[in-house]
């Protein structure tokens, strides 16, 4: 870069061409009093306190203007203070000044400049000072809104356009009365505001801060254990609790930005709910407290946890809970034990976890709620291109000429991937959404497709015909780098436009424009979610989007590829550290010998041949009694797996249960031991995010109660069992442990046996259940912004935002079924019913209702219909017909 | 007299529409159809006649002997005069003397409309077909030569030819700030781009003033002209007239202008058969003062909310509405353009000082005997507008000062009543050409209080964007309120000149950097009224007592 040099106060300074004085002083430690700069933001030049001199006598605002060669600068001249002074005087009179009670004091950027400027009292008395006073805004759970402190510096306004690109807030009313405000100026809460709390980080003064604000002693680097885009984070930390969290600027994943609940859903930690000891079940099984549902369960009885748990279980220490189990668990060696891996945990906890069922327990029903969530993607990536897994990184998608978001609320689900596609909107890429519901991102799209839940392989392959049709086709990639393209290209018979429109709903003009745009804008990416995966036919899904990916070129290259994303914050590490049933860990083959000969040496034992049983799998085994222990650790099969009626038969029907978690969740009601967890703010380890970027996390806080680190709880499980190989002092030792047994991947190229990525020929089949005369509308599921499973029903604000649960119902159907906005409704499906509040809104297509996946609530309706391969649940298509309760 | 074209002018400004102009104008077509002197009598509306004290006011015009002389001018008519003018019309009928103007300096009747000294001052050039024609009948404006500019321009001259016309005719920019126009329309030919815009800025906020609005209210094709020439030199296709929404009449007559313009193909594609296209689109304001600004103007078009842009940026010229290059001009500006491409720009340029060229339009109003709308040659002085035209002050009394340039402009005392009016001496005195406001004040009148109501304005009016503008001008407007009512600190004084400085020299727009005019002007030449409502608590034009003895 091109350096000049320039003056600053006499100072001679070479500076980077291009940048502006401000950023230039102050990268020499030279302040210049702003309030409406950021670095993160475009300058506004608006507060006018940044004014520097120029030797020609000028005053210029420093933010705005670049530095040039030979500029002399003055920035505490004279003139500068003269006109800068009454500016600020004005701003500090027309300010409430209660500085001793704000929490931004010491911090606050108005308090600096009147230091810096010496302002006394006595200058301000000669000012006029304002009368009115506003009302807070305190809407919001997580921060409040004081416009009486506002200097209307703007930044929370750009940060919302520029930064989180939703545009909630801006300049209202003219002079005096200008105020930043929503959309009819309601409060926060009322708004689009997505709490993602971006502008009260950036708030120079106390405009905008969080509630309950308490600033820590210190800061531990760690990653948010939400979603599977692994932010880094700091947990400020305060008498061994989380006082806060800020995103962590370096973290080239998320680069300092958080969602809501990345940056304001850490109250579970030190939530008085957690599992602070180990229980034994004291009630039998069959008692009158396992029909209390879960809603039931929280507050709405006035049942506190501990009092319900009492009821079922004592307290006991650790020696005798684990001497219980593991005696317990001798009983139920090989195919009758299985075990539930946690997609919140560590890498080095579920290796540990797998390496008990396989070694102590000789059993490969090892498998996590993973299967429900991506396993599809993992089985047909591995089959088309040899490897598991997203084909570029996510700071790459800024660089994207167009991106496909299918079956995937991305705003919602993954938001800061979100940013990450809404930048590269800005930088010019044009966003395909195929998406039933309308969603947010469909507002920054080129164009939205909008098909009937279930017909994703025909949409798909109808795209691939187009641009084989059009001839916008990579002939010279698919020449060299892949295979069985002919069989692909003739199953595309099947896929002719007229049938693709009939069969999605989607018109064929849309569907050929959606395919040029993905085929012509390269470089392309794909991303997918569980839209894509939750379906019978999932595994096809997944192999659709790869042909469209193959056909075009658009994999192996900067910005673009394959996109699966990861809904748990260590989903894809369970699967890569081996919790599956097939599977070693790093995808290696149980049915290998050679391979499980490998394992039988590095674990010093001799191991079972036999593939396990699918998670599905394992609780209809459980159902049939052929598995009859559980080792479930943290997951709630009771409410994630549908049908939830049948799952809760097989926990009853099961001898022996262990849960091991650290709240008491649906499925705890069902164990006989209950082992307490450390959460992640309390353990080291490593997660593995959607992107497979395996990233630290270090423990911030000592267990809470006598919890511990899964890997410990387990390690002295098999101990105990008397098994050796789990004298394991740290978790960088397990890491060793599990990198000497995991191959290197290939660098370049597909690493399939030949190098070549594959075409799949499909077909198209029809969702395992249809709209009929019983059940005339489909249900399908999104995903909720302030939901994260169980962590963040324990994060009251998060709780008051979520609202209560709700079915959306376009206003056609709402009409044909007489359902009116907000009454409660009836939700019937072959499987289940649930009552629940309807929404009577346009988002929902006809013949489609919508419902929040996390609540477990859903999996009561959804159907038990497999994906053949990959063997996830159908959540995403369940017949169903919706009767007024009034 | 043949009466068969006998013309009945009738003024349908907004000021004469409010006195009942149209009940005057309807009842005419009534009368002369039921009577059939229809065939006889020709009855029209037209723009504004500038005298709107006066108004609701006729003028009629025998067709065929020079109209300019011989228009014969009627004053505060009513419905109830209609019968006895048409009567007046009709063989052996004579003129109606009690609806002459009446001087009210000799008491002497006028019966013509330009033996009135208030016409007989003026040169009215922009002005001139504003009373004259009717402004919703494109054929009217054809009559009187309209639209021979543009085909001039299209047929006879290059986009260059045109530009070099603009700039020799020394034309500055009518908005208020003075930037020669011709400079600005090579600048923004010479941006690089393909697509480029013209905007019309019409949006006319500055209180008392109403010169736009009369003239696009009279006349709205000579500004569609005039743009459609602006589009032909830099080359653009599409325009925007930006129009207060509080000027319903000028937007119906705008919008009835652009759709004749359509089909007579002055406007569309392919204009009169040339290869250029070019169409306008109105956009209505939402009532913001600061959208006058150029860039607030811009942005309030591009549908964000309407604040200026700070420095430094490019010139809207360059980057403009959706960052393409953009020819910004008043409505006078263009309103001028077909004058000088019809005439010449020497014919332009005969007129005014030898930096300020052409004409420029007044609303002269306050404590003066002839209020109404005018139009004078740059270079003129305040007595001939204040005494010749407007007819010295009322009621007898005492001239104390003239605002000229609305909130941005300042106070004159009557030491400078003889300063030439033209962009470079009035900002030299401390206020401003600005949009052409020009308020009488008499010996009645208290100039803090006047300070006071300008501040008022602006504080209101403030985008809000930046600190010195949103505060300081809510500041300086508490310190006048408080002088006014007594509550005046020593320091106040000096509290205002150093809050003026910071202000204008840290604002980020004009209407910023303006503010602090009034209170500048009227502290430099009455700072006497200042200190004796501070130091002795006493108005000296007795206008403020009452509200300081309530005190």
């Amino acid at each position: 870069m091109e350096k000049i040099s320039i003056t600053i106060d006499e100072q001679d300074i070479l500076a980077q061409k291009g940048a502006t004085i401000l950023e230039v002083a102050l990268a020499n430690k030279i302040y210049i009093p702003h309030l409406c700069y950021h670095p993160d933001l475009k300058p506004a030049g608006s507060c006018r306190l940044c004014l520097v001199e120029l030797d020609n006598g000028q005053l210029v605002t420093s933010c705005r203007t670049p530095v040039r060669e030979g500029m002399v600068i003055g920035t505490r001249s004279h003139e500068v203070d003269r006109v800068r002074r009454p500016l600020v005087e004005m701003l500090i009179a027309n300010h409430h000044m209660d500085c001793k009670d704000c929490a931004k004091k010491g911090r606050c950027e108005l308090q600096r400049i009147r230091a810096y400027m010496k302002i006394p009292k006595k200058s301000l008395e000669r000012l006029r000072l304002p009368e009115e006073k506003l009302p807070l805004d305190e809407s919001n759970p997580f921060f409040v809104r004081d416009h009486n402190k506002c200097v209307l510096c703007g930044i929370c306004v750009r940060t919302c356009q520029e930064i989180q690109k939703v545009s909630v807030i801006d300049f209202a009313g003219r002079g005096n009365n200008t105020k930043i405000a929503t959309f009819g100026d309601k409060p926060i809460a009322q708004s689009r505001c997505e709490s993602c709390g971006e502008c009260v980080i950036r708030c120079p003064v106390g405009a905008l801060v969080p509630k309950n604000l308490r600033r820590p002693a210190h800061e531990v680097k760690t990653i948010c254990p939400y979603c599977g885009v692994g932010c880094g984070i700091f947990l400020g930390i305060r008498d061994n609790a989380i006082a806060n969290i800020r995103g962590d600027s370096d973290s080239p994943v998320n680069r300092g930005n958080l969602c809501i609940k990345g940056r304001f859903g850490y109250n579970f930690i030190n939530h008085p709910d957690r599992l602070t000891t180990p229980l034994i079940r004291i009630a039998s099984k069959n008692s009158d407290e396992l029909r209390v549902t879960s809603n039931e369960f929280n507050k709405d009885k006035g049942l506190s946890l501990v009092t319900c748990h009492l009821s079922l279980f004592r307290e006991a220490s650790w020696d005798e809970a684990l001497e219980l189990v593991a005696n317990k668990f001798k009983n139920y060696k090989g195919e009758e034990f299985a075990l539930i891996a946690s997609t919140k945990c560590t890498n080095e906890d579920n290796y540990i976890a797998q390496k008990f069922a396989r070694v102590v327990m000789s059993s490969n029903n090892i498998d996590s709620s993973a299967r429900l969530c991506q396993a599809p993607s993992i089985a047909a990536l591995i089959e088309a291109t040899g490897i598991g897994v997203v084909t570029s990184s996510i700071s790459e998608l800024e660089k994207a000429t167009s991106i496909l978001i299918v079956g995937a609320n991305i705003t919602r689900s993954h938001p800061v991937i979100g940013l990450r596609v809404k930048k590269a909107v800005e930088n010019g890429a044009k966003v395909i959404v195929v998406s039933p519901k309308e969603i947010d991102i469909c507002r920054y799209a080129e164009i939205w497709l909008r098909p009937y839940p279930g017909t994703d392989v025909a949409l798909l392959m109808g795209m691939s015909q187009v641009i084989i049709d059009e001839e916008l086709l990579d002939t010279a990639f698919i020449k060299e780098g892949c295979e069985n393209f002919e069989d692909f290209r003739k199953s595309l018979e099947d896929f002719r436009p007229g049938r693709v429109e009939r069969i999605t709903g989607v018109s064929r003009e849309k569907i050929a424009e959606a395919s040029r745009i993905y085929a012509t804008s390269k470089p392309a990416a794909i991303l997918w979610s569980t839209g894509i995966t939750q379906h019978s036919h999932g595994t096809d899904n997944v192999l659709a989007l790869v042909n469209l990916a193959l056909l075009t070129g658009n994999i192996g290259k900067h910005s673009s590829g394959l996109y699966p994303l990861w809904g748990q914050n260590n989903a894809l590490g369970a699967y890569d550290t081996g919790c599956l049933p097939d599977f070693y860990p790093g995808y290696q083959a149980v049915a290998h010998p050679e391979i499980r000969k490998r394992f039988e040496t590095a674990w010093e034992v001799s191991l079972n041949p036999k593939a396990g049983l699918t998670l599905t799998e394992i609780f209809q085994a459980t159902l049939e009694g052929r598995i009859k222990a559980l080792y479930i650790i943290g997951s709630d099969p009771a409410s994630s797996i549908a049908p939830s009626q049948k799952v809760r038969e097989a926990l009853k029907r099961a001898e022996f249960i262990v849960l091991q978690d650290i709240f008491f969740n649906e499925t705890a009601r069902f164990a006989d031991v209950i082992l307490p967890g450390a959460s992640f703010a309390e353990k080291d380890g490593t997660f593995t995010n959607t992107e497979r970027r395996i990233q630290r996390i270090c423990k911030a806080i000592e267990p809470v109660g006598n919890s511990q680190p899964d890997w410990q709880i387990i390690c002295e499980l098999a101990r105990r069992s008397g098994s050796s190989g789990f004298d394991f002092n740290s978790p960088e030792e397990i890491m060793s442990e599990l990198a000497s047994v995991t191959p290197v991947p290939h660098i370049s190229g597909f690493p399939t046996h030949n190098g070549k990525g594959r075409f799949t020929p499909l077909e198209y089949r029809i969702a395992a259940e249809v709209a009929d005369i019983e059940y005339p509308l489909i249900l399908t599921n999104e995903k909720n912004l302030y939901s994260g499973g169980l962590l963040s029903q324990k994060v009251e604000g998060l709780n008051i935002l979520r609202g209560k649960g709700f079915v959306e119902i376009n206003s056609k159907d709402a009409q044909d079924f007489g359902i009116k906005d907000g009454e409660m409704v009836q939700v019937i499906s072959r499987w289940g019913e649930i009552k629940v509040k309807a929404k009577v809104t346009d988002a929902a297509p006809p013949g489609v209702v919508i419902m929040v996946s996390d609540e477990g609530t859903i999996n009561l309706l959804t159907n038990p219909s497999l994906d053949p391969v990959a063997k996830t649940l159908e959540t995403k298509v369940c017949a169903v017909r919706i009767v007024s309760q009034t | 007299m043949s009466n068969k074209q006998c013309k009945v002018l009738v003024c349908h400004g907004t000021g004469c529409v409010s006195g009942g102009s149209e009940q005057v104008y309807s009842l005419f077509k009534n009368e002369l159809k039921n009577s059939g002197y229809d065939e006889d009598i020709y009855v029209k509306r037209t723009g504004c006649h500038g005298f709107c004290q006066q108004g609701p006011l006729i003028v009629i015009e025998p067709v065929g002997i020079d109209s300019q002389r011989e228009g014969i001018f009627y004053t505060k008519v009513k419905t109830d005069d209609v019968p006895e003018i048409i009567q007046s019309l009709l063989p052996g009928g004579r003129p109606l003397e009690r609806l002459f103007y009446r001087d009210p300096s000799t008491n002497q009747t006028i019966p013509h409309y330009h033996d009135i000294p208030f016409y007989s001052k003026q040169e009215r050039t922009i002005l001139r077909n504003c009373g004259n024609i009717d402004p919703e009948d494109i054929n009217d404006y054809l009559a009187v030569g309209g639209y021979k500019a543009l085909h001039k321009a299209l047929f006879e001259m290059t986009p260059e030819e045109v530009i070099s016309e603009v700039k020799s005719s020394g034309l500055r920019g009518l908005g208020g700030a003075g930037f020669p126009t011709g400079r600005k329309w090579e600048a923004c030919s010479r941006a690089s781009g393909e697509e480029k815009y013209v905007i019309c800025n019409a949006d006319e906020g500055d209180p008392g003033a109403f010169q736009d609005r009369s003239v696009m209210e009279g006349n709205p094709h000579s500004v569609i002209e005039g743009m459609i020439i602006a589009a032909y030199a830099i080359r653009a296709r599409n325009g925007f007239i930006y129009v207060r929404a509080e000027y319903p009449l000028a937007v119906k007559r705008l919008k009835i202008a652009i759709e004749q313009a359509r089909q007579k193909k002055f406007l569309g594609a392919r204009i009169l058969d040339s290869g250029v296209n070019f169409d306008i689109e109105i956009f209505q304001g939402a009532g913001a003062f600061v959208c006058g600004e150029s860039t607030a103007l811009v942005r309030s078009i591009e549908g964000k909310r309407g604040r200026p842009k700070p420095l430094p940026r490019a010139r809207t010229s360059e980057i403009g509405l959706w960052n393409k290059p953009t020819l910004l001009n008043n409505v006078k500006t263009f309103a001028n353009i077909p004058l000088i491409i019809s005439n010449g720009p020497e014919w332009f340029a005969k007129r005014g000082t030898e930096k300020s060229k052409g004409t420029a339009v007044f609303s002269l109003t306050g404590k003066v005997v002839n209020c109404g709308l005018i139009e004078v040659p740059m270079g003129i002085t305040l007595r001939e507008i204040i005494y010749d035209i407007g007819g010295g002050i009322s009621g007898g009394k005492a001239f104390k000062a003239v605002q000229t340039g609305g909130p941005s402009g300042g106070c004159l005392p009557e030491s400078m009543i003889d300063m030439p009016v033209d962009f470079d001496s009035l900002s030299l005195a401390g206020s401003m050409m600005g949009s052409g406001g020009m308020v009488v004040m008499d010996e009645d009148t208290c100039m803090v209080d006047v300070a006071r109501y300008f501040l008022d304005f602006t504080q209101r009016e403030s985008c809000g964007q930046c600190i010195p503008c949103r505060l300081g001008t809510r500041q300086m407007f508490k310190i006048l309120d408080d002088i006014t009512k007594g509550r005046g600190r020593p320091k106040d004084i000096d509290l205002l000149l150093e809050l003026s400085e910071a202000i204008s020299r840290s604002s980020i727009c004009g209407l910023g950097q303006t503010t602090p005019n009034p209170v500048l002007t009227t502290i430099r030449y009455f700072r006497d009224e200042y200190e004796a409502h501070i130091h002795q608590k006493r108005c000296p034009s007795g206008m403020c007592i009452v509200r300081m003895e309530g005190d």
